[in-house]
This record gives structure tokens, C-alpha cells and sequence, in this order.
């Protein structure tokens, strides 16, 4: 950090570069070289293509038959094809279950590993950790197991605890029944959120102390003091969590892939949009329509990208501002 | 509130208060960590139980089977049958509508004893029998040593490549002075967060005209260009490293290559070994490029395609899958336990300082 600093003071703007600038900054570019080359061949140019690929009929078996076509495509993902839409929904309204859900359990745990009076903290930090470090796929196949409406020991335990009929074909068919399917992805999802508790523990980490002592002496309560002090102190950390999770939700593929083959079962609610990418560019092989999807979803996440940013200065606290 | 009322009534000493919190919020933690962990408890007990268990009604949760017992040469199922003092594990020997004529597996010489009533009403005994073998059967059948050197061979080089790259370009963004250096660091920062799907048709198009797709390469030769996140953490950490030694190594004459290579790079061993960790582990569990790029090819497939497969081929045996589902997971968590520290400190630093 230092490093930048002291260069920017030094750096005076408007004057010719000398020789030893001129050999600095060619050193520079050379190391960046790499990434710069990454970034024309990988990003830029297929980025650029993959606009061009959405105004043909293309499909990569016969490329020779390639027609140009247009914005039809694109009329057709906006106007005409009704999956776009439904799929879209179906990813948002299960990111609406899920990213709360989700980065809440995180910031509890988080909580909890940072109180004083815990005892045995590492060892519960490692536990909560450990599920992440399993593999997707096996994550959801063993999920997939345990939410089983007959066998699945989440069912028997429910029935159990409460009493309620959740065993068997009248039970709870957490895969089956779309009323249910989005609340057991979310569990899948909470096998994953170690990092993100990790990460809420370092920010609540870096709360001045001073602040609770100060509450502590005006009397404030527990909850007091979570909802005053530590929740407003960390929003920079959940922002920047909430802003990966809208991303990655948009791209939520594995789960519903591995589990249904892209059938969407139940009921089409497991036709995301990532799966409907996939189906029509790599099952149907539309991958002029795939690209216009594919930009649909740049687009989107564009938006959701501003809309989360411009939302920011509402409610997300940065404490380096303070200090200029 | 309950604090004000602990205060009016007697002042029970901080000390004690504490104690009282410590134990009630352990006990949740445990309760949640319990909950949390069933998933794991299911997969390991179901990875062990026979096939014919999951059908039997009345089969307990634990991997069991049905007890036999041998009686004179014959071998008989055991039933839990009450008698007048208590309920005894017997052996049915003649089987009749009315009346069955069982022997005690605890007393066999005291030879057949008539039971009034259906036996067929009665509870089997279940033994624990752990099939142990279900995870051999599970590692044969899915091919697991060559789902894992394709696995490890694909994150280890990606890893190498991507950690190296990403060195470099670090080195080159946190050392030197280039014009627009900033716009091209958000933009390098910006393909972070770039949706894959965007760029992928047409890098799909231009890997199956030159006969890429089917083969390794398309997984693994962008991994040499450098990669987002690694870039941010690793130079994060060159730039807390003291200019003077790069000052004094230039006064020796040094080139900055050698800089890199004598000074930075040995500097940067933490930041590098985090990297390295979280890319191997991203590779380990990527799933939809090798899906794109080797289908069709079941003898290049990594574990994440390779257990999805067997999910897709055995969907019946589950036991089998939660045999395959384990033995993935295995190795991933030896290595989390062994470097638990640096993968959390690393999650820290891409996570926080960003």
C-alpha cells in the first residue's frame, strides 16, 4: 500500500517521459504481457465474436450453413421465447431464497466464532469449514441422499422432532415438490459457505473495540449493539459478498445439472438460466442463439452490478472514507 | 431486560454471568454443528449399508443385516420373540400359522420351544455389519485412480500455470510505473466477475476447429495467461514487500527479471502457497468446463464428471454413491486439514482487503 503511495506523490503528470521511464515502463508491460495477451485472445475478442455469433443461425456441426440473420435472436430471447423469461425468474426468485439465507447462516456462524465465550472455537471453525472443501458433486449427491422423501435421515429427524407426517410419499418431497426444491438447494448451498463465514469473522475481527466498549458503558444490550455496531460496521463485507452471490447465482449450474440432467425437474422450476445456456448451445447446438443468451446474461449481470452499486452509498459503510 | 433484572436483584458477578452465556451458546453451536453434520453422518452410514437393506421395512438406520443363526446344520433367521419375562433373539425353525416352533440363539441345547402366535408378526434381529467392501466396489467401479490422475494432473498444472502467470503479471502491476496502469487494473479486476458463458461460444467454435475439443488443452492452456483473483492477492502481498531490497538488487545491476526470481518470488511464498491451494482446489471442483470440453471421452474425465456419471449409470445403488461421493472428498479434506491456517489466512486476504 505504501509502495503506490509514495509513487503517486513522486509521479508528476504532463512531463516527457525520460529513458529510464521509457525502460521501466517496457519492463512493466512485459510482465504484463501475459495477462494482456490472456485478456485479447480470452476475454476481449470472444467477448466481441460472441456479439457477431448472436446475430447468425449458427451451428458449430455445419458451420458452412451459417446464416446471417440479424437481431433475430435477439427479438427471439426478448419477445418470443417465454423460457428466457421463466428461467431468468426462476434463477432470481431462487437467489432471492438462497443469498439470504445463505450469507445470514455465514454471518451467524461468523458471530458466534467471534463471541468471548465460546468455548472451542477452532475446532467449531474447522467443522463449519469442512463441508466446503468437499466437492460440489459429492456435496449434492449426498444431499440428494439425505432429503430422499423415504430413506433421508433430514425427513426422519423432522418427523421426529415434530411430529408431522414428513416420511414417505406424503411427506416432505424436498426434490420433487416445487414448493420445496429451492429450500433444499439452499441446503446444498450451506455446505459451501465457509468462506464466506471466514470472511464475516476477519470484518467483525476489525471492529474497533473501543465502539462496544463506549456502548457497553451507555448500557446498550447484546442486540443493541449487534444491530448499532456490528452489522453497520461490517455492510462493506456483506455488500461484497452479496455482489459474488448475485454473480454466481446467475451462472448456478452444477446442482440442477448433476441432480436432473437439465430436465428441470420438478416442473421446470430447475431450468435455470446457466442450464438453459447450456441446453440450447451444447445440447441443441443453437450457438448463435446460445451467444445471444449468453450476452442476455453479461447484460443482466451488468445491470444487477450497477443497481447493487448504486444501492451502496444507502447502506454500506466504508470505514477508509472516513479517514480522508 | 434480563440483564436489568439480574442487576436489580442481586449483582451476580460478571464472572458468573459469562459462564452462563459460554454454556448456552456452546450448547447451540452444537446443536447447530450436529444438525449441520447429519448430511455427513447419512453419507458415511449409508456408504456401508447393503443393498437390500434400503427395501426392508423396519431396517434400522444403522448398516445391518438381518441376523441368521445355525442349528443343527440349518441355517434359520433370528426374531425378537417375547416371551412371558422378556423379549429373547430366537431362531425359527418350523414355521406354522398358529404356533412356531423356535430355539434360543442364547441356549441352544435347550432345544425347540413352541411361540403361540404369527410369527410373521414378529420383528427380525439386525446385527451391525458394516459392508466395508462397498468402498472398494465403489473405487473399482467408477475407475476412481484414473478419475484422480486425471484430476490432480489437470489442477496441478493449472495451478502451476496460473500461479506462475499471475506472479508475473503481479509483479508487473505492483512494481512498475506504466501509463494507465489503473484503467488496466480494474479492467484485469473486471474479468473477476466477467460471466464464463460470454466469451464461451466462440472460444468453443475456434478449440473445435483446431481439434482441441476432446482433448486437455482447452482446460488448461488458459491458465498460463494469469487469472483475476490470483493477480489481486498476489499483488496485494509484493506490495508489502520493502522496496529497498528491489532498490539495492537494482544498484547490483540486477535485471528485473532476476529481481522476480531472487527476490520476489521467495518473498512471496505465503501469498503463493494460498494461491496455489485455492486454485487447486477451483480446479479440483470445476465442473462445466470439462463437461463442454471432454464429453464423449470417459477416459480423460476428472472425479466431478466421473461421479456424475456413476450417479447417472447406478442411480438405484445409493450405497455405491455415497461410497464415491466419500472417496472423493477424501483427499481435498486431508489436504484442508493439514493447511487449514494458510487456506484460511488466504480467504481472509482475497476476501477482506479487496
Amino acid at each position: 500500500m505504501t509502495a503506490s503511495t509514495i509513487k503517486k506523490t513522486v509521479k508528476k503528470p504532463k512531463q516527457p517521459m525520460t529513458n529510464i521511464r521509457k525502460k521501466e515502463a517496457r519492463w512493466g508491460l512485459a510482465f504484463l504481457s501475459p495477462w494482456m495477451i490472456g485478456f485479447l485472445l480470452f476475454y476481449l475478442l470472444p467477448m466481441l465474436a460472441s456479439f457477431g455469433f448472436s446475430l447468425l443461425r449458427f451451428n458449430p456441426a455445419v458451420p458452412d450453413e451459417s446464416t446471417f440473420i440479424a437481431f433475430s435472436n435477439w427479438q427471439r430471447a426478448i419477445m418470443v421465447d417465454r423460457e428466457v423469461r421463466l428461467s431468468f425468474i426462476r434463477t432470481m426468485h431462487f437467489a432471492a431464497i438462497s443469498l439470504p439465507i445463505g450469507l445470514g447462516f455465514a454471518l451467524f456462524l461468523a458471530i458466534i466464532l467471534n463471541s468471548k465465550n465460546v468455548i472451542g472455537k477452532t475446532l467449531y471453525r474447522t467443522l463449519f469449514y469442512m463441508p466446503s472443501m468437499i466437492p460440489l458433486v459429492a456435496t449434492v449427491l449426498i444431499w440428494n441422499g439425505v432429503l430422499n422423501e423415504q430413506t433421508g435421515w433430514i425427513n426422519m429427524l423432522i418427523e421426529s422432532l415434530t411430529g408431522i407426517q414428513a416420511v414417505g410419499t406424503q411427506g416432505l418431497r424436498w426434490l420433487a415438490d416445487p414448493q420445496l426444491v429451492y429450500f433444499a438447494y439452499t441446503m446444498f448451498g450451506l455446505w459451501g459457505i465457509g468462506n464466506a463465514m471466514i470472511i464475516f469473522l476477519a470484518g467483525l475481527q476489525g471492529v474497533p473495540t473501543e465502539l462496544y466498549e463506549a456502548a457497553e458503558i451507555d448500557g446498550a444490550s447484546w442486540l443493541t449493539r449487534l444491530f448499532r455496531i456490528t452489522i453497520p460496521m461490517i455492510t462493506a463485507v456483506i455488500f461484497y459478498q452479496l455482489v459474488l452471490g448475485v454473480i454466481g447465482s446467475l451462472q448456478y449450474f452444477l446442482a440442477p445439472f448433476v441432480l436432473t440432467g437439465g430436465s428441470g425437474f420438478p416442473q421446470g422450476m430447475t431450468r435455470f438460466y446457466m442450464v438453459y445456456f447450456y441446453k440450447q448451445s451444447f445440447s441443441f447446438f443453437n450457438m448463435g442463439y446460445g451467444a445471444t443468451l449468453a450476452w442476455l446474461m453479461f447484460i443482466f449481470a451488468l445491470v444487477l452490478t450497477i443497481v447493487l452499486f448504486g444501492t451502496a452509498k444507502y447502506w454500506v459503510y466504508y470505514a477508509a472514507e472516513e479517514r480522508k | 431486560m434480563s440483564d436489568n433484572i439480574l442487576k436489580r436483584r442481586k449483582p451476580m458477578s460478571r464472572k458468573a454471568r459469562n459462564r452462563i452465556t459460554a454454556v448456552l451458546v456452546t450448547s447451540l453451536t452444537l446443536a447447530i454443528l450436529f444438525v449441520f453434520l447429519i448430511p455427513l453422518m447419512y453419507g458415511i452410514v449409508t456408504a456401508l449399508k447393503t443393498d437390500a437393506q434400503f427395501s426392508q421395512i423396519g431396517a434400522p438406520l444403522w448398516p445391518a443385516t438381518e441376523a441368521q443363526f445355525e442349528y443343527e446344520g440349518e441355517t434359520y433367521p433370528v426374531y425378537r420373540v417375547p416371551l412371558e419375562d422378556r423379549i429373547r433373539d430366537m431362531a425359527l425353525v418350523v414355521k406354522g400359522r398358529q404356533e412356531s416352533q423356535f430355539v434360543d440363539i442364547n441356549n441352544p441345547q435347550a432345544g425347540l420351544i413352541t411361540w403361540e402366535g404369527s410369527w410373521r408378526a414378529l420383528d427380525r434381529d439386525w446385527q451391525l455389519d458394516p459392508q466395508w467392501q462397498n468402498f472398494r466396489v465403489a473405487w473399482n467401479t467408477i475407475n476412481f485412480p484414473r478419475l484422480l490422475w486425471n484430476t490432480v494432473k489437470y489442477a496441478a498444472i493449472t495451478t502451476f500455470g496460473a500461479v506462475f502467470s499471475s506472479a508475473l503479471v503481479a509483479y508487473g502491476f505492483a512494481r512498475f510505473r506504466i501509463p494507465k496502469k489503473n484503467v488496466l487494473f480494474m479492467l484485469m479486476l473486471s474479468t473477476v466477475i466477467l460471466p464464463g458463458a460470454v466469451t464461451l461460444i466462440p472460444t468453443y467454435f475456434v478449440y473445435l476447429q483446431i481439434g482441441w475439443v476432446g482433448t486437455w488443452l482447452p482446460l488448461m492452456v488458459p491458465a498460463f495467461f494469469s487469472w483475476g483473483t490470483n493477480v489481486f492477492l498476489i499483488r496485494q502481498f509484493i506490495m508489502s514487500i520493502p522496496l529497498d531490497l528491489d532498490e539495492a538488487a537494482m544498484m547490483d545491476g540486477a535485471s528485473p527479471l532476476r529481481i522476480f526470481f531472487s527476490i520476489i518470488l521467495p518473498q512471496s511464498v505465503p501469498a503463493l502457497t494460498a494461491v496455489s491451494l485455492f486454485h487447486f482446489f477451483w480446479a479440483w471442483n470445476d465442473y462445466f468446463n470439462p463437461l463442454i470440453y471432454l464429453v464423449g471421452h470417459p477416459e480423460k474425465f476428472p472425479i466431478t464428471i466421473g461421479l456424475t456419471a456413476f450417479n447417472n449409470l447406478y442411480s438405484g445403488r445409493t450405497n455405491l454413491i455415497q461410497a464415491a461421493s466419500l472417496i472423493s472428498a477424501v483427499i481435498p479434506l486431508i489436504i484442508f486439514f493439514f493447511a487449514q491456517r494458510i487456506f484460511m489466512q488466504g480467504v481472509v486476504i482475497t476476501g477482506v482487503e479487496k
